[in-house]
Parts: structure tokens; sequence; C-alpha cells
């Protein structure tokens, strides 16, 4: 894990950048994980200092919400709906085929830092289900041939 | 110059169209055509993206779906005339699917750049607030009131009664909070109008902030939806700059100022008060009603908190009135719903029809059926704490109250077929593992309830004591309805019942009476 001491900068900035915006917890975990990858459970105690809440509290908030993560991911993140409207279009056998592909479960990095798995319920995209993004990159009816490709690409590129 | 439209939608990117774009910007330049890409939402015929239109002598000529591999032979075969070519459409416009929808909310979605405000006020942009801006608050209220709009998220309320509670509530400072946190499986009109048409909703909750009085607006926007975010502050950005958003709005002396904020996944925060408490930058918890957040809402003062297609409706209100919004409809269901066709189903896409057509004819004659060949066996509507229907009710009218008349809900329009290879069970499985999944903790039915109805579930699938767990499934099913704070627990049995109901053989259990 990298070294806090080497971030604590980057968030006590980002903690400056927000201090009169009301309700500003949450922009400033967005700000901290878009800049860092993930929220280092060491940065809690200068969160819970700025805003003069307990770290009970920021803790608890982001472990209460899905998108936020303590630990880094690996160097892509992918997403993979496991909502309804994607069940009905046949992604329980695309999130097996990704698992074992990948060799992880959910919410795991694979023993190379490459890819990050985990699951969101609904992407928005369902008039093309099976959906899942990569990065952030939506992708629609995803079968576990196109998956494969997809990861392919991915690997090319690093 | 020729103009050209490839999507920008988040579904037709999923589908290739930003390739698209690429090439034909390419392919057109190496040939030296002079040719302007307009990236503009999506029209919502899904089946066809990427869709690729061409303004020309004859009207806008669409081709599609487009594969990037295609634009070589498209533009060879004289696509810049909109001539003949096996992907020729036509114009989409005259197009069944499309031909026959009302579309109020979703008039410019498709048709104009979703982010220059001059194609906005060429196509009627900004003409309900030049009313509006011209009205006493109660004015507008009653324009809102007039239209019967109910809130499009789900829960239906009367738009114009939480307006008129809002505009009564004396304080220094109101809210309006847009819920832009579409979490429900099967939906994606939100996504599509912050996307196809940004400045609608700023446009709508601007008239909301004149009505009531409030002078700052958020939208709350899950973080899935990042191309919506961009095109929002794009939208957002303009409107500042042009004095339609800030101090002094086209020089009436009003202000309004927007900004959105990102939600973290967490689906309960579509509650409207888990939205707020996330909006304070705190943990998504339901808070107990009352107050309403009409007298006490963000940071305790009065709020409106609407969803996305409730505030995109407003503007074409005080644009044309309440009663012309009004003649769309039934019953008490009045104007206008974006449907949205999900899951297994041939032709999916945004179907905007005023209330009142069978589910039906919305599946088969729009929808072409199931896209696996198969029967189509059963239906949610509303989202993942909606009703499951089977054939037997597919003639009901898309109404409020004819969807309440048998224990089923419209919801948020959201429409996910499934072919005869769904299994029930599993199915009501889910929606008890999702349930436990996103409750938000802190009424107990919900929190609770839910993992014992995995359980519970799981004994009857597994033959154990089936009677005794079957009449215990209903039982908590229950208790989560009447005892849950929200409709997060209070709902999840509403698609574990119908299964079981309707479905009971995939239970194992005996087969349904026809």
């Amino acid at each position: 894990m990298q070294d806090y001491q080497s971030q604590k900068s980057i968030v006590l900035d980002i903690l400056d950048a927000h201090q009169s915006m009301p309700g500003n917890l949450l922009p400033i975990l967005h700000g901290i994980q878009d800049t860092l990858g993930c929220i280092p459970s060491a940065a809690v105690e200068d969160i819970a200092k700025a805003l003069n809440l307990s770290k009970a509290e920021v803790h608890g908030v982001i472990s209460f919400y899905h998108y936020f993560r303590t630990t880094p991911p690996g160097k892509h993140t992918i997403r993979i709906c496991r909502a309804e409207s994607c069940q009905a279009m046949n992604s329980k056998a695309l999130e097996n085929h990704a698992k074992q592909t990948l060799g992880i479960d959910f919410h795991e990095t694979t023993a190379d830092e490459h890819f990050s798995l985990e699951p969101v319920y609904c992407l928005g995209n369902c008039a093309c289900s099976p959906s899942m993004t990569i990065d952030g990159d939506v992708y629609g009816r995803v079968t576990p041939e196109k998956f494969d490709q997809l990861i392919a690409v991915c690997k090319g590129a690093n | 110059m020729t103009r050209l439209f490839v999507s920008r939608d988040s579904t037709a990117l999923s589908l290739g169209a930003e390739q698209v774009a690429k090439t034909l910007q390419e392919q057109a330049s190496s040939k030296g055509l002079d040719i302007q890409i307009v990236r503009n939402g999506s029209r919502g015929l899904f089946w066809l993206e990427p869709l690729v239109e061409v303004e020309t002598t004859q009207g806008r000529v669409a081709y599609g779906p487009v594969q990037a591999e295609d634009v070589a032979g498209l533009l060879d075969s004289g696509l810049l005339e909109g001539k003949e070519h096996p992907l020729y459409l036509g114009n989409i416009e005259e197009l069944p699917y499309f031909k026959n929808q009302n579309r109020l909310t979703f008039a410019r979605v498709g048709l104009t750049d979703p982010v220059s405000l001059d194609d906005y006020l060429a196509h009627d942009g900004y003409r309900g607030l030049k009313n509006a801006l011209a009205m006493p608050a109660a004015d507008i209220v009653k324009h809102v009131t007039d239209s019967g709009l109910r809130g499009r998220g789900g829960a239906a309320f009367p738009t114009g009664i939480k307006w008129n509670t809002v505009l009564n509530a004396p304080a220094e400072q109101k809210y309006i909070v847009c819920n832009a946190d579409e979490g429900d499986s099967g939906t994606f009109s939100d996504r599509m109008i912050m996307e196809g048409d940004p400045f609608v909703l700023i446009e709508g909750m601007t008239i909301a902030g004149l009505a009531v009085g409030a002078t700052q607006g958020y939208i709350y926007l899950r973080v899935e939806y990042p191309h919506a975010k961009v095109a929002l502050n794009q939208a957002i950005a303009a409107a500042y700059q042009n004095g339609y958003l800030g101090e002094n709005i086209q020089g009436s002396g009003k202000t309004f100022h927007l900004e959105v904020r990102s939600g973290a996944g967490a689906y309960i925060c579509g509650e409207e008060t888990s939205l707020l408490e996330s909006l304070e930058g705190k943990r998504g918890l339901v808070r107990y009603k009352p107050p309403l957040p009409a007298i006490v809402g963000l940071f305790g003062k009065p709020t409106i908190v609407n969803n996305v297609i409730s505030l995109a409706s407003v503007p074409v209100i005080l644009d044309k009135g309440g009663e012309f919004y009004k003649d769309y409809g039934m019953g008490r269901s009045r104007g206008t719903l974006p449907l949205q066709l999900a899951g297994n189903i041939k032709h999916p896409g945004l179907f905007e029809a005023a209330f009142g057509m069978t589910l039906r004819e919305l599946l088969y004659d729009y929808g072409g059926g199931s896209a696996s060949g198969r029967p189509i066996r059963a239906v949610q509507v509303g989202g993942p704490l909606g009703a499951y229907l089977h054939e037997g009710q597919f003639d009901t009218p898309l109404d409020y109250e004819a969807f309440a008349a048998i224990s089923a809900v419209l919801g948020h329009g959201g429409i996910v077929v499934h072919d005869d290879t769904v299994d029930m069970a599993d199915m009501a499985r889910y929606a008890m593992e999702f349930c436990v999944e996103e409750s938000c903790g802190k009424c107990t039915p919900c929190r609770i309830g839910s993992t014992r109805g995995v359980e519970v579930i799981d004994r009857i699938v597994g033959n154990i004591d089936k009677d005794k767990n079957t009449a215990l499934l209903r039982d908590l099913c229950d208790t989560m309805m009447c005892g849950s704070l929200c409709a997060m627990g209070g709902m999840t049995p509403y698609p574990v019942l119908s299964a079981l109901n309707h479905f009971p053989e995939d239970f194992g259990l005996p087969a349904a009476k026809a």
C-alpha cells in the first residue's frame, strides 16, 4: 500500500477547496477517490478533523456507499450489471464467464493488479442488455466472446 | 456543408457510436467532403443505434444500425445525398414506433444538439420560463396543478400540491432538488433527458424556483451516469453565460443557482429523504415523515424534491398551459409518460405516450415481442420494486389507478420483459437479495426481513417444509409492507408476492388457476 504521507497534501488540498461548500463530505470523498483511486483509511482522520466530525461518522459514510473504496483498484475496473433487465438477457452467464476468466470474484482485484471486478445495479443501458463498463465506458449486448475481446484490448494497451 | 447527426447517448455509445462518428469525420476529411457532425441525443429506437442521420433537401434521412466498417460503403453510395443503401431507414420520424408517440417532454431529444443553447431556443426552448417570469408565483403553481402532473418518479404524488406546500412555507431559504438517482432496472428516461436535452431539466428547475421562491437548486445525479454529468454541466455553464441561470435572470431581478452533485452508488438515495441526507453529506438513511421535505427538507429548509421527468415536463406545461397537458391521458393519470422497453424485447427503446395504452400494444405492436423469439412470460413494470405481470394482465391500461387495482405499480415507466426461460422463484429471491444489498438499515422489517426473505425462499425451493415456509413468506411480506419506513422494504413484497401468486409452479407449488 502506498504511503499516506505522500498523499496527505492532496487530501488536504481537496479539503481546503471544499471548505465553504454546504454538504461537502460526498464531494470531498469523490474528489479524493477520483485523484487517488480510493479513499485511504489513513485519510479519515484528516477528513474528520477538517469537517468537525468523528472518525466513525466519516467511516460510516465511506462504508455506506457502494462506489467508495478504501483499497486501490486494479489498472482497469470492470463493472457488470446484475439488475433484472440484464438478467433477462443472460447476464448470469456473463458474470460467471468474467469471474472465471479473471479468476476473481466480485469486489476483488487480479493478482497482476490489471483488473478489478465490481457488480453494479443498473447502468441505464437496459435497452441493450447485458451491459458492463470498463473504466467508465459502457458496453451493451455483451456476450462472453465480446467480453474476451474487450479484455484483450485492455491488456494490449498496457 | 452537410450536417450529420450521430448520438452521444450512452446506449448509442455502448454500441459503437463514438467510433462511427470518428470514422465518418476521418473518411469525409480524406475525401475532401465538407461535413459537420452534430452529436445529438438518441431518438430512443435503440435497436437501430448507432443511428446516422443526414440533413438533406428531403429532410433528415436516417441509416442504422451503423458500425464503423459500414461508413466507407455508406459514403460511396451517396450517404450525404440521402441515397439508398441496405441500412437506409428513410425519415425516422415516419417510422410507426416514433410517429405514434406523443412527444411532449421528449420533443427535442434526438432532434437537437443537447448542449447548444441556440438550438434549444430555436426549438421552442425557454418559452415556458419566459411565461413564468411574467407571472406571479401562485399562477405558475396553478398551471402545474391544472396540468394534473403527478410525480413521474414512481410515487405519483400530485406535483402542484407539493409545490403549493413549499410556496406557502415561510422561509428565508428554499431549495429545488432534482432526484436524478434513477436506479430502477429497466429505466433510462432520466438519463436520456439529461444526455439528450439537459436544458429542458434546467428550465423546469428554474421555473420551479420561481414558483416557490427558491434560489438554489441541486441535481442529485447517480454516479453511474458520467455522460449525463458532462452534458448537464455543459448546459448549465451555457445557461449561466447567457443569463438563464444566476442573478437577475433575463433582466427579471430573479435569482436561481444550480449545481450537479454526484451520488455514490446507493439505490436507496432515490428515496427522497435518503437523498436529502446524502446531499447533506451523510449516510443515505431514510428520515421519518412527517415532517415532509416540503416543510423541513434540505438543510432543514422547505424543499421541492421532484424527479427528472416531472421537472422536465414543466416547461411544456408553462409554454402551452396546464389544460393543454391535461388533455392527454386518462382518468387521474394526465399527460404523457415516457415508457421504457427493456430486457428481452426485440425493439427496445423509449416510447413517450399518453396514459391509457395497454401493455400488450406496447409489447407486441411496438416492442415486436421478445428478442429471443420465445413467448413472453413475465413482465416487470416499475423497477425492482414493481410487480411481475403475467400474460392475463397484459391488457391493463397504463394508468396509475388501473395498475394499483391489480396490485402493481407503473412507477417510473420502466418495463422489463422476460421470456419463458425465466425462473420466477429466482427472480423473487433476487428481489429480496437486492433489498439486502440496498436497504439503508434504519428499519427492521426492511433490514432483517429481506435477509430472512432470501432464506425462506431458499427453503421453499429446497422443498423444506414447503407449506409452512410459504405461509411464513406471506407473513414476512405483510410485515415488510406494513412496517417498513419507506418503499424499499414496503414494496419489495410486490415482485416477491406477484411471482409467488402468478408463477407458483416455479416454486414447486401447485400451478395457479387460470
